[in-house]
């Protein structure tokens, strides 16, 4: 006889009524949804579907952080140290260079080799020291690298998400992605020309003195302690601006645009220890040309006139609206301690997001009124009919799943929730086949009834297994857009089993209580 | 009753497949012998997932002139760019081949097009894709494909017995091997949805096997005398009914998809209704004759129950 535990009855009415409860959100109207949060006991599911950005419009790119850079100036800073160090000790060295990440350079004298392992430890401790006659070689042990990298990702993290909040992004996603990748995520976003652009700069900012002495003709060699600098007001011109940075930007505490007889500008502030620092240096050097360095182009070297001791000054250059508020931005979030390029970008239109809803959609609707026909046809009024509303709860599990785990649905997703279609009905077919085969046997009605499902248990269990499996590589494995196919593939192939076979029995063995039928419909 | 169940489905079918089987290892030979011959001479029509480069979906307010499009494009001296209708007569589906150099090119070379393309198109979809995430891509791809059959195929093997597992590797490789075969032929674009049209219809074909072998085991166990030639006959002969339906029904559910999913879609429909084909086809002349040319299977299993 067919039978069913009670407990097992309640618990598959109570999956039933979960999958309806938290699937229907995604049939309601975006006000009657905002009424719900605003008005409903917040138990109440009111999750939609999380939309992934090939479905509603928006860009994603994927970046790198070229943490490398990072690691070299650390060791050019140490390189620097070492060189003054070795000069204060007054010890002879030859070939003192930067390669590959490791300091090398030659004692001349081989007695001073003891003095020179102290003088390295006091520089930095944890730095692996490497002797071999003369010659010394300095590299960052693994520790220290590995530490390195992973605070600068993680800062550069930080200030790639504060300067997309400054734009005022709605929604940004923002994640890091193995050692030394952000993934950014931009919904609604159709045109990230000025993101890119915002991210393409490291925004290091500092004021320097012009070596005013030096000749501006490119050719000529400049002194050890400046460098030679492209101007950012016109390509020919050029600066030889001290290395020494008077002020650097991550004393800035504000950043705004704002206008100066007519043109743009940027005001900003320092901190007090900025302010204090900027001050003493513009009143030592009144009269001189300062310049405003951004990443290794003066932006402009106007005159001190005389002391700013306010701790707040303004920036003028060859400025539009637009690129002085860019740089006002660019301050207020920060510089990047890396260089970041974008390795993939993935920008869709509102117009084709809303079209492919449409079309998936569209597709997904006939294709089950297509299988609803085809079950009806073939298995009857009754069979059908249990078939059929189970395939309908398990769409509405899927949607429930999908809205309560807030995974998000691609376009290739909707292709799998119409590919499930198909093959959720597939337990209902082996089941129903198998009881044709009973009865064909001569078996009667209700021990074909559970031959049938007892027999078509074990291949609907393996079936659906293996194509789990597949679905789970595929989720491995994948990236973006196919990781939300695979979620949606995996549950949909759960919930087909549990609605094929438990649903599916539940209700006829329902009909059987009702109908007591001597034979089988089908 | 207000609507009485149609059987059309064939049954007690007594088709002997076995018999017939030298057609079918024939057809699978000449599936494979053209999938390899096509990937030799044509190769795979790699997207830009996998290849890197740009490509740009645009909606222009009247019909595209492309001939103008392709001259002005072609002006900017960015290589190899491919302009074809998208859909419908205004859109248009752009293609540039992956610039020298690193990414900051490929962002060069999108800016360059906007410019020239100027702002009366919509641009529907921008995908940039380095050569550094290209082969990246590429490579995660084929490891999924593989380690997803192989899993299958171990599952397999764990669940009946290692000959079918073996059998069921083979067909499931069968199957991903000849659609991309269907790709390479025609030239889709093989991309990162094609990796996941693979790795479905993988799942769909040995889904299908499955239910074959689960079938001819549980013959086994019960005609322990009928030679296998006739336990695998009538295993799918049984399974017959089966089979067609749940094909069809699948087919049925991809229909609409396949016919106005969108050109996105196309492709992918395209390749799992071929899958669900072929992986049909592969349950019964590539998974089940196999069987015959394997060590026995009767003795093992019959230790076992």
């Amino acid at each position: 006889m067919l039978y069913i535990e009670r407990w097992k009855t309640y618990f598959i009415i109570a999956v039933c009524l979960f999958g309806v409860l938290y699937a229907s959100p995604n049939l309601m109207g975006k006000q009657t949804l905002a009424w719900m949060q605003a008005n409903l006991p917040s138990v109440l599911p009111t999750q939609t579907v999380n939309l992934g950005l090939d479905l509603r419009g928006g860009s994603y790119l994927l970046l790198q952080v070229d943490l490398d850079v990072v690691i070299e100036e650390r060791l050019q800073s140490l390189l620097d140290q070492i060189r003054g160090d070795l000069r204060k000790a007054k010890v002879g060295y030859t070939d003192l260079a930067l390669k590959d990440q490791k300091i090398r350079f030659n004692v001349t004298d081989q007695a001073s080799g003891s003095a020179v392992k102290t003088l390295l430890r006091e520089v930095d401790n944890a730095m692996d020291v490497h002797v071999e006659g003369t010659s010394f070689v300095v590299a960052m042990s693994e520790a220290q690298l590995f530490e390195r990298r992973r605070l600068a990702l993680d800062q550069s993290i930080e200030i790639v998400r504060r300067r997309i909040d400054e734009t005022g992004t709605r929604e940004p996603s923002i994640q890091r992605q193995g050692d030394d990748r952000i993934l950014v995520q931009l919904p609604g976003m159709d045109d990230p020309e000025r993101i890119k652009n915002l991210l393409g700069q490291t925004a290091k900012l500092s004021f320097r003195l012009v070596d005013e002495a030096a000749s501006m003709d490119p050719t000529q060699r400049v002194p050890p302690t400046a460098e030679r600098m492209p101007s950012q007001e016109s390509d020919r011109q050029n600066w030889v601006v001290q290395k020494r940075v008077m002020v650097s930007g991550d004393m800035l505490v504000d950043a705004q645009p704002s206008f100066q007889e007519g043109s743009p500008v940027v005001s900003f502030r320092f901190d007090s220890q900025g302010g204090r620092r900027f001050g003493e240096a513009t009143r030592a050097n009144v009269g001189r040309l300062f310049a405003i360095v951004l990443d290794g182009k003066v932006i402009s070297a106007p005159v001190i006139r005389e002391p700013i001791l306010g701790g707040s000054g303004v920036i003028s250059g060859n400025f539009t609206t637009q690129s002085a508020q860019d740089l006002a931005l660019l301050l207020r979030a920060g510089a990047l301690p890396a260089p970041i390029k974008v390795l993939e970008e993935r920008t869709v239109g509102p117009g084709l997001g809303a079209d492919s809803i449409k079309a998936g959609a569209y597709a997904s609707v006939m294709g089950l009124v297509l299988v609803i026909i085809a079950v009806f046809i073939t298995y009857g009024g009754v069979f059908g009919a249990i078939a059929n509303i189970a395939l309908l709860f398990n769409i509405a599990l899927i949607f429930a799943a999908l809205s309560f785990l807030q995974a998000t649905l691609t376009l290739p997703g909707i292709a799998g929730i119409v590919l499930t279609i198909g093959m959720a009905v597939d337990a209902n077919v082996l089941i129903y086949e198998r009881i044709r085969e009973e009865i064909r046997l001569g078996r009667s009605a209700i021990v074909a009834l559970d031959a049938g499902y007892k027999h078509a248990m074990s291949s609907i269990i393996d079936a659906n297994l293996t194509t789990l499996i597949a679905s789970i590589l595929l989720f491995i494995f994948g990236s973006g857009t196919i990781k939300g196919f695979a979620v949606t593939l995996s549950i949909g192939i759960v919930a087909s089993i549990f609605t094929g076979v438990m649903l599916a029995r539940l209700l006829t063995v329902w009909w059987t209580q009702v109908a007591r039928p001597k034979v089988i419909p089908i | 009753m207000f609507l009485r169940p149609w059987n059309f489905i064939p049954h007690n079918t007594k088709i002997d497949f076995v018999a017939k089987r030298w057609w079918g290892f024939s057809a699978t030979l000449l599936l494979t012998l053209a999938t390899v011959i096509s990937l030799a001479l044509n190769g795979l029509n790699l997207g830009i997932d996998f290849k890197g480069g740009i490509l740009i979906e645009a909606k222009a307010p009247q019909a595209v002139d492309l001939a103008t499009l392709r001259g002005a494009l072609g002006s900017l001296n960015l290589g190899e760019v491919t302009l074809q209708e998208f859909g419908s007569p205004t859109d248009v589906l752009i293609s540039v081949q992956r610039q020298e150099g690193d990414e900051t090119a490929q962002q060069r070379a999108v800016q360059l097009i906007r410019e020239k393309m100027g702002t009366s198109y919509e641009y529907r979809r921008v995908e940039v894709v380095g050569p550094t995430v290209g082969k990246e891509l590429f490579q995660a791809g084929v490891l999924a494909t593989f380690f997803a059959v192989l899993a299958i195929a171990i599952y397999v093997g764990f669940r009946f017995e290692w000959q079918f597992g073996v059998a069921a590797f083979t067909a499931t490789l069968h199957d991903v091997l000849v659609t991309v075969g269907l790709y390479s032929v025609f030239q889709l674009d093989f991309n990162l949805t094609a990796i996941a049209a693979l790795l479905t219809l993988a799942g769909y074909s040995i889904n299908d096997t499955v239910v074959v072998f689960d079938r001819i085991r549980e013959t086994l166990r019960r005609h322990k005398a009928t030679n296998l030639k006739d336990v695998i006959n009538d295993s799918v002969n049984q399974t017959l009914s089966r089979t067609l339906m749940t094909a069809g029904v699948t087919i049925l559910a991809l229909l609409p998809l396949l016919i106005s999913g969108g050109p996105t879609l196309f492709n992918f429909s395209v390749a799992i209704t071929w899958g669900i084909l072929v992986g049909t086809y592969s349950s019964i002349y590539v998974a089940a004759s196999f069987l015959l040319y394997m060590p026995p299977l009767r003795r093992i299993d019959l230790k076992k129950k």
